[in-house]
C-alpha cells in the first residue's frame, strides 16, 4: 500500500465488502491496494509489496531518462500552447500535470505492444517516438494524422471520446489469432515461419475520466473480457472533464469498475513516474503473457486548461490547481534524483537546454509544416478506383484550370 | 451451375472467404451454434471454430469497433448486424471511424471491413426490424454499399466484398433470402464487377431502377406494364455507392423516361440522388420528370399496414404512367 492517499470521491464500503473484494481481487491476481504509489510528493521513495520490486528494475540512467522525458513533453506543451496563442496552431491540447502518468506508461511498453491514444497522450507519442512536429499538424489543420502508425505502433489520436477502446480490443483479439495461427503453422513444421519467437504483444488504451462515461469503454471492457483479450485500459483520471469534475462521471474509484468485468483494476499515484511504470508493466506483463485485460486508473490531475479555448476560471477555484502543483510529478523526481546523488546541476542545465532545441525545432517546423494539396484528400478518401470521387475531382481540376494565371490568394486560385 | 436461395448462397460464399483466406473471420450475434437468425451462417462454426466465427456480446458498437481493431492488425471481418433498425448502436463507428480511418491516416491504414445488415420489410415483423437505412450510409464518403437482389450475385458480392480493400456494407435483402435461382460457384462474369449496375429487362419506353427486394417487384411490373404495349427496362442497381450512374444515363438515353423505387422514404434517398444526377447528365434525353416511388416519410409502419407504405407493382406502374403522361 502508498505511503500517501490523495483525495478522493471513493466511498466507504462495508467490513464485509472490503473482505469480499479483496477474496475476488485476490482470485483474479490484483495486487491488493487502494492507490499505488512510491515516489511521494516530497520525493521520499516509499514500497509496495507487488511493485516495488518492478521499481527495483529502474536504474539511474533510467529514472533521469524518465525526468528528461517529463520535461521535455513540458516544455513541449508550453511551445504548442505559444503557437496556438500567435496563431500557428488552431487549438491546442495541453497535457501539463499529466507527464508522469504518461511518460510512466509509455516508457513501460515494449516496442511490439501498440498503443491507441486519445488526444492528449503527448507524453506517450514522445515515448513511442512519433516525431512532435508531426503531432502538431494536426492542430494546425494540415493533416488529421501526420505520422504512420505502423512505424511507432501509436495509433493515431482519436477525437470522438472513447471510440478507440473497440479498436484496441479487436487489435489485441488480432494478436490473440496471429499467436494461435503461429502456433499451427509451427506445429506443421512450417519453415522459415519467425511465430511463436516473435515477443509477446499487448495493446494498451488510453482514455480519461470523462470517456469512461461512454458506452464503448463499457462495451470495449465486456469484450476484452468476454475473450481474455491482451489488453491494458490505462484510464488517466485527471479530475476534469472540461468543466464537469469526476463525481459527475462516477461515484466509485474508475479502477473499482474493472471488478464489474472480472479484471484487476488498479488506481496509481498518476504523479507518480515509478509507481506508474510499475505498475503498467505489470499489466502489460500480465496481458502479454495471456492472463487477461487490465484495467489502470491513473490518478492525476490536468493543471492547465482543456483546451486553449477552455477557461478553467468559470468552474474551479485556483486553490485546486495549487493543491495539485504541490504534487507535481517533475518536481519529485528532481527531488530524488539530487537526494539520491543521481543527477546533479549539471543534468538539469542540460535537460533545459535540450528542451530549448526541442522548442526551437517544434517551432522551426510548425512555421513550415504548409496546407496539403486537396487532391491527396480525393487520393485517400478510398482505397481502390471509385468513379464519384474521379468525376469530382476532374471537375475540380476543370473549375481550378479556369482561374490559371490568376493571383493567387484570391481564395480561388490553385 | 446450382440451384439455391439467397441465403445458401451467402453461406456458400462466406464458406469460400474463410476457406480461401485465414485472416477472414466472421463475427456477429448469434451466428455461432444457431447460424444466425436467419441460418444465414448455419454450419460455419462447425467447419472453421470459435475463433474465427465469433458469437460477440450483445454490442453493436463493440461489433463494429473491434472489427476495425482486427482490420488494422491485417484480419479481414466479416461483422453481422442481426436486423436493420438496430445498426444505429453501430453508427458512431461506422460513419466516425470505419468511414475516415483511411482517409485521416493520409492512406497510410486501410479497414477492410465487410458489414452484413439484413433489410427491408415485406415480413410481417415487429418495429426495428423492417427498415431502409441504406441512404444513411451512401451519404457517408469512405463506405462502399452493395446490395445483391439474387443467388448469383449473392453468392459473388459477399467474396467481392471481403476482397475489396475498402469498407463495405452489404445490404442482404431479407425478404429475399428464399429466393431461389442459380449460382455459378465456377467463376463471376467478367463484367461482374459488385459496383456496377446490371440490366436484368430490355426495353425503350421507360427505364426502373430498383435494387435489392424491389427488383422482383419491377420485373412484375414491367410485364404488367408489357401487356399495355410498354416497353420497360429494368435496371438493377446492386451498388448504392457508387452509383453507377453511367449505366442508368445510357438507359434515360435511350427511354426518355426514369422511374427510381426503393422500400426507403423518398426524402433525401437515393432515389433523389439519381434523379438530381440524370438531371444534369441526360436533360435534354428525357421526356418526363424523374420519378420516384419509395416509403412515405414516416417511422416504418406496424406490420398490418406496411403493404399499404412499401412500393409494389400498381405504385411502381402509377409512376409509370406519371412519366408517360408527360
Amino acid at each position: 500500500m502508498g505511503a500517501t492517499h490523495l483525495p478522493s470521491t471513493e466511498f466507504d464500503g462495508t467490513e464485509l465488502d472490503d473482505q469480499l473484494e479483496a477474496q475476488a481481487e485476490a482470485a483474479l491476481g490484483v495486487p491488493p491496494t487502494e492507490m499505488v504509489q512510491l515516489l511521494g510528493p516530497d520525493g521520499t521513495l516509499g514500497t509496495d509489496s507487488v511493485f516495488s520490486a518492478y521499481a527495483g528494475r529502474l536504474d539511474a540512467e533510467k529514472l533521469r531518462g524518465f525526468y528528461a522525458d517529463m520535461a521535455a513533453i513540458r516544455r513541449f506543451d508550453q511551445e504548442a500552447t505559444a503557437l496556438q496563442r500567435q496563431g500557428q496552431l488552431a487549438l491546442w491540447v495541453p497535457l501539463t500535470g499529466q507527464e508522469a502518468a504518461q511518460i510512466g506508461s509509455g516508457r513501460a511498453s515494449q516496442p511490439q505492444d501498440y498503443i491507441f491514444p486519445t488526444y492528449r497522450e503527448h507524453g506517450v507519442a514522445l515515448t513511442r517516438n512519433v516525431d512532435l512536429a508531426e503531432l502538431l499538424k494536426q492542430f494546425r489543420g494540415v493533416s488529421n494524422g501526420g505520422w504512420n502508425p505502423k512505424d511507432t505502433n501509436f495509433h493515431l489520436y482519436t477525437l470522438v471520446l472513447a471510440a478507440q477502446t473497440p479498436h484496441a480490443v479487436g487489435y489485441a483479439m488480432g494478436i490473440q489469432r496471429d499467436q494461435k495461427l503461429a502456433e499451427a503453422q509451427r506445429l506443421e513444421g512450417a519453415q522459415g515461419v519467425e511465430g511463436s519467437a516473435e515477443p509477446k504483444a499487448a495493446v494498451m488504451v488510453y482514455f480519461g475520466d470523462g470517456a469512461s462515461s461512454e458506452g464503448d469503454v463499457h462495451e470495449s471492457m465486456v469484450f476484452a473480457s468476454s475473450y481474455n483479450a491482451p489488453v491494458v485500459f490505462f484510464c488517466q483520471n485527471n479530475h476534469w472533464a472540461i468543466s464537469v469534475p469526476t463525481a459527475v462521471q462516477t461515484r466509485i474509484p474508475l479502477s473499482n469498475r474493472a471488478k464489474g468485468y472480472g479484471f484487476p483494476g488498479i488506481r496509481v499515484d498518476g504523479n507518480d513516474v515509478i509507481a506508474v511504470h510499475a505498475v503498467t508493466e505489470w499489466a502489460l506483463e500480465h496481458a502479454r503473457q495471456g492472463n487477461g485485460p487490465v484495467l489502470i486508473e491513473a490518478f492525476t490531475y490536468r493543471v492547465g486548461a482543456h483546451t486553449t479555448a477552455d477557461d478553467p476560471t468559470k468552474y474551479r477555484e485556483s486553490s485546486e490547481e495549487a493543491l495539485w502543483r504541490e504534487k507535481d510529478p517533475l518536481d519529485r523526481l528532481e527531488k530524488y534524483l539530487r537526494a539520491e546523488g543521481m543527477a546533479d546541476d549539471a543534468f538539469f542545465a542540460k535537460v533545459a537546454a535540450e528542451g530549448d532545441e526541442l522548442a526551437a525545432y517544434i517551432r522551426k517546423s510548425t512555421y513550415a509544416s504548409d496546407a496539403p494539396d486537396i487532391r491527396t484528400a480525393f487520393a485517400n478518401t478510398y482505397v481502390e478506383a471509385h468513379p464519384l470521387v474521379a468525376e469530382e475531382l476532374a471537375w475540380f481540376e476543370e473549375y481550378s484550370a479556369g482561374f490559371a494565371g490568376e493571383d493567387e490568394g484570391d481564395g480561388a486560385g490553385r | 451451375m446450382t440451384t439455391m436461395t439467397i441465403a445458401k448462397a451467402i453461406n456458400e460464399g462466406l464458406r469460400a472467404t474463410l476457406s480461401n483466406n485465414p485472416k477472414s473471420l466472421l463475427m456477429g450475434e448469434d451466428i455461432g451454434p444457431l447460424g444466425g437468425v436467419y441460418r444465414v451462417t448455419d454450419g460455419l462454426i462447425g467447419e472453421f471454430g470459435a475463433d474465427r466465427v465469433v458469437d460477440t456480446p450483445l454490442a453493436e458498437s463493440g461489433i463494429i469497433g473491434t472489427a476495425i481493431g482486427l482490420a488494422l492488425r491485417g484480419y479481414l471481418p466479416v461483422a453481422e448486424i442481426q436486423f436493420d433498425g438496430f445498426v444505429f448502436p453501430g453508427f458512431n463507428q461506422i460513419t466516425t471511424q470505419l468511414a475516415k480511418i483511411h482517409s485521416r491516416s493520409n492512406g497510410n491504414l486501410t479497414v477492410p471491413v465487410v458489414i452484413r445488415i439484413p433489410y427491408g420489410g415485406g415480413i410481417g415483423s415487429i418495429e426495428h426490424h423492417s427498415e431502409s437505412p441504406e441512404a444513411l450510409f451512401a451519404h457517408t464518403p469512405g463506405l462502399r454499399i452493395i446490395t445483391p437482389s439474387n443467388p448469383h450475385d449473392a453468392y459473388w458480392m459477399i467474396q467481392q466484398a471481403v476482397n475489396c480493400q475498402d469498407p463495405v456494407i452489404v445490404f442482404e435483402p431479407k425478404r429475399r433470402y428464399w429466393l431461389k435461382g442459380e449460382v455459378d460457384t465456377e467463376s463471376a462474369g467478367p463484367a461482374e464487377d459488385p459496383f456496377k449496375a446490371h440490366v436484368v429487362r430490355e426495353g425503350t419506353d421507360a427505364t426502373v431502377v430498383v435494387y435489392g427486394p424491389l427488383v422482383p417487384v419491377a420485373l412484375a411490373a414491367a410485364n404488367a406494364a408489357a401487356e399495355d404495349g410498354r416497353s420497360i427496362e429494368v435496371i438493377d442497381l446492386r451498388s448504392i455507392s457508387p452509383i453507377d450512374f453511367d449505366a442508368i444515363e445510357a438507359s434515360v438515353r435511350k427511354t426518355g423516361r426514369l422511374v427510381v423505387a426503393h422500400e426507403a422514404p423518398t426524402f433525401g434517398g437515393i432515389g433523389g440522388e439519381i434523379a438530381a444526377r440524370i438531371s444534369e447528365r441526360a436533360f435534354l434525353s428525357l421526356e418526363a420528370p424523374v420519378i420516384r416511388v419509395g416509403g412515405f416519410h414516416m417511422p416504418y409502419p406496424v406490420a398490418k399496414i406496411e403493404e399499404d407504405y412499401l412500393p409494389d407493382i400498381d405504385r411502381i406502374l402509377e409512376a409509370l404512367d406519371r412519366a408517360f403522361a408527360y
